[in-house]
């Protein structure tokens, strides 16, 4: 029982600091309609900025400056935001897809760097001792576990709320007005490229954050951690929870993981040892095929946004093919 | 530079441009960023692989080559394939999203699904160990001035000539290449003026697939054969469609080959580990000094 209870809260806390990058996603996509490929480098910078500011110092390894976890958190935030920033300032005045691009090709570089500046960030072998939150507590892995939930659940709820009320403020009206049909918003004399840097950048700094989180509730972080099956998985909480809406990108997270959870374990237990590697690439098979089944069957997802605009307006895309419909559909 | 970088450059750039070519096409005539793409030059390689496995005759080194009479073969009946792969792909997912009218981006992300889905599914069938189509050394001939290739190089490089010249030459003179130049401009106006946009929309894929067939094996056949094989050159391959200018053919050969180029650059300088991030700073560059790209038209 006492055993069961660990195991739940360590598969919530996992899950919600998934929460956490989920919401930073909805805030790009679902709020903005930003595409970004590269949640993975996102979230590694997190944890690495964090990781490197309060880890002690180590020999022949630059920084580890011992500072205090909320500071740590806070530098990752700060650095998620100043290079979404500077990412989506390169791509925002482009194409929609040039920012996927460009993105994808930041977390192939961020990954990269990770691996190769050993001196900076332990390279293959990960960074170590990074300081866990209410360790006093490591005895007691009941208690620890617990208070780690708890405060997971504290930071993503605060994030939530903050979100939620960028979402109904002035602000998060004009991103989806721009993100519905920017030529509209544009003549109405919003600064679209102004306001969705912003959205991007914020969206940034809560992945970093959710990767800061992580990584100080298990301690070591690795670049094997931070691979695009990453960026694929937050993807497809937030669509399995419903792009758009808040609520969905946090029960997407939880449902998504409990899947992954679950499926792997099946996978443990069924597949004999010697077959392990392939059972796990069959999940990853499973997982991108119901990513696209729901993307054809269910686009709103389970939750799905809650419904702004008129309800004559008709979806968006590129009405050069919507006109190419056959009536008859 | 050492000459013998460029000769690296120019066989890995021919490889990236044969793969560039679908991405650029794609992109231009269907109007996104096809994320699944480097899954058709695995598949390609596998499938070549797989011919030639099953079969097991016809691989005793051809000549100076290192492979034999059947691997030619094989490689065509591969880029079929892929080719058919890249169509069925179409669809069963993307011309539901044409057909609902769907955001580009959501065709992205179902892209971004796609592959890891057909990525996983070449792990699950053949596991992630590297495979080779032959174990064959080969000599590489000297050219004077520290100039040296394999017999395998210099037939890539001239069998990479020949495509880019056919498909070129397909786009400008005959009468489906104009069809599908018509439908990248307008798609609406190419149907009112009787243009089959689904035989176009067909052409396409099918071409895409087999040009990133035949880089499949030629990759398959002077590095190696594993599943991360094409997604690992994902990000080469966008870095030279932009460069080359959305679109446009010559260009995304020409791409291909500065990134392959700059690859090789970095390895030299720098260090083979950082190989990867080349192409992220050719894009970068691109899009800071000129997004439209060499060769592409200037729009917003």
């Amino acid at each position: 029982m006492i055993d069961l209870l660990g195991y739940g809260a360590f598969f919530l806390t996992i899950a919600l600091s998934y929460a956490i990058i989920c919401l930073g996603l909805n805030v790009q996509w679902g709020q903005a309609g930003l595409f970004n490929v590269g949640v993975a480098g996102f979230v590694a910078i997190g944890a690495y900025v964090s990781g490197l500011l309060t880890t002690p110092a180590l020999a022949g390894r630059v920084g580890g400056f011992s500072l205090p976890i909320p500071i740590g958190w806070a530098a990752a935030m700060v650095a998620g935001a100043v290079l979404s920033y500077a990412l989506g300032w390169l791509t925002i005045r482009l194409r929609s897809d040039y920012l996927a691009i460009t993105t994808f090709g930041f977390a192939v570089t961020a990954q990269l760097a990770a691996l190769n500046l050993e001196r900076l960030t332990g390279g293959p072998f990960g960074m170590s001792f990074i300081p866990r939150p209410f360790s006093a507590f490591a005895a007691d892995p009941l208690r620890f576990g617990l208070f780690n939930l708890g405060l997971v659940a504290l930071v993503l709820l605060a994030m939530f709320l903050a979100v939620e009320r960028l979402s109904s403020s002035p602000f998060g009206r004009v991103l989806r007005a721009i993100r519905e049909d920017e030529t509209a918003a544009v003549s109405l004399g919003k600064d679209a490229k102004h306001f969705r840097l912003k959205a991007f950048a914020l969206g940034g700094a809560l992945m970093a954050l959710g990767g800061a989180v992580q990584a100080h509730f298990i301690g070591f972080i690795a670049p094997d951690n931070y691979l695009p099956l990453l960026t694929f998985q937050v993807w497809t909480m937030l669509i399995v929870g419903g792009s758009g809406n808040n609520l969905g990108a946090v029960v997407g997270a939880v449902v998504v993981w409990a899947l992954w959870a679950v499926s792997a374990s099946a996978i443990g237990a069924l597949v004999p040892a010697d077959q392990q590697a392939r059972g796990a690439s069959l999940q990853i098979v499973l997982i991108g095929v119901a990513l696209c089944v729901i993307l054809l069957l269910r686009p709103r997802g389970l939750i799905g946004e809650r419904r702004t605009i008129s309800r004559f307006a008709d979806g968006r895309g590129d009405t050069r093919w919507r006109r190419l419909r056959r009536p008859d559909r | 530079m050492s000459p013998q970088a460029i000769v690296d450059g120019l066989v890995a750039g021919s490889m990236i441009g044969l793969g560039a070519i679908g991405v650029t096409l794609t992109y231009s005539i269907l109007r996104f960023a096809n994320f699944a793409h480097g899954e058709f030059i695995a598949w390609g390689a596998y499938f070549a692989l797989a011919l030639v496995s099953v079969l097991g005759i016809g691989m005793e080194p051809l000549g100076p080559f290192s492979f034999g009479w059947l691997l030619p073969l094989a490689a065509i009946v591969a880029a079929v394939l892929a080719g058919g792969l890249a169509i069925l792909l179409d669809r069963l997912l993307f011309s539901s999203f044409r057909a609902r009218g769907s955001a580009t981006i959501i065709m992205v992300i179902a892209s971004f699904g796609a592959s890891m889905a057909l990525r996983a599914l070449l792990e699950f069938v053949f596991t992630s160990k590297p495979v080779y189509f032959t174990r064959e050394l080969q000599i590489a001939v000297r050219f004077g001035g520290g100039l040296r290739a394999t017999p395998d190089q210099i037939l890539m490089l001239a069998t990479t000539v020949v495509l880019v010249v056919a498909i070129h030459l397909l786009l400008t003179r005959t009468a489906i290449g104009r069809q599908m130049r018509a439908v990248s401009e307008n798609p609406v106006l190419a149907r009112v003026a009787g243009v089959d946009v689904g035989k176009v929309v067909r052409t396409v894929w099918f071409l895409g697939g087999a040009l990133a067939a035949a880089a499949g094996v030629m990759a398959g056949l002077l590095v190696q054969i594993r599943p991360y094989m094409g997604f690992d050159l994902l990000l080469p391959l966008f870095a030279a469609a932009i460069l080359g200018g959305i679109g446009s053919v010559p260009g995304a050969i020409l791409g291909g080959i500065v990134v392959g180029l700059c690859e090789a650059l970095a390895v030299q300088t720098i260090g083979a580990e950082w190989r990867a991030a080349a192409a992220f700073a050719v894009l970068t560059a691109v899009l800071v000094l000129r997004p439209q790209g060499l060769f592409g038209k200037a729009r917003r």
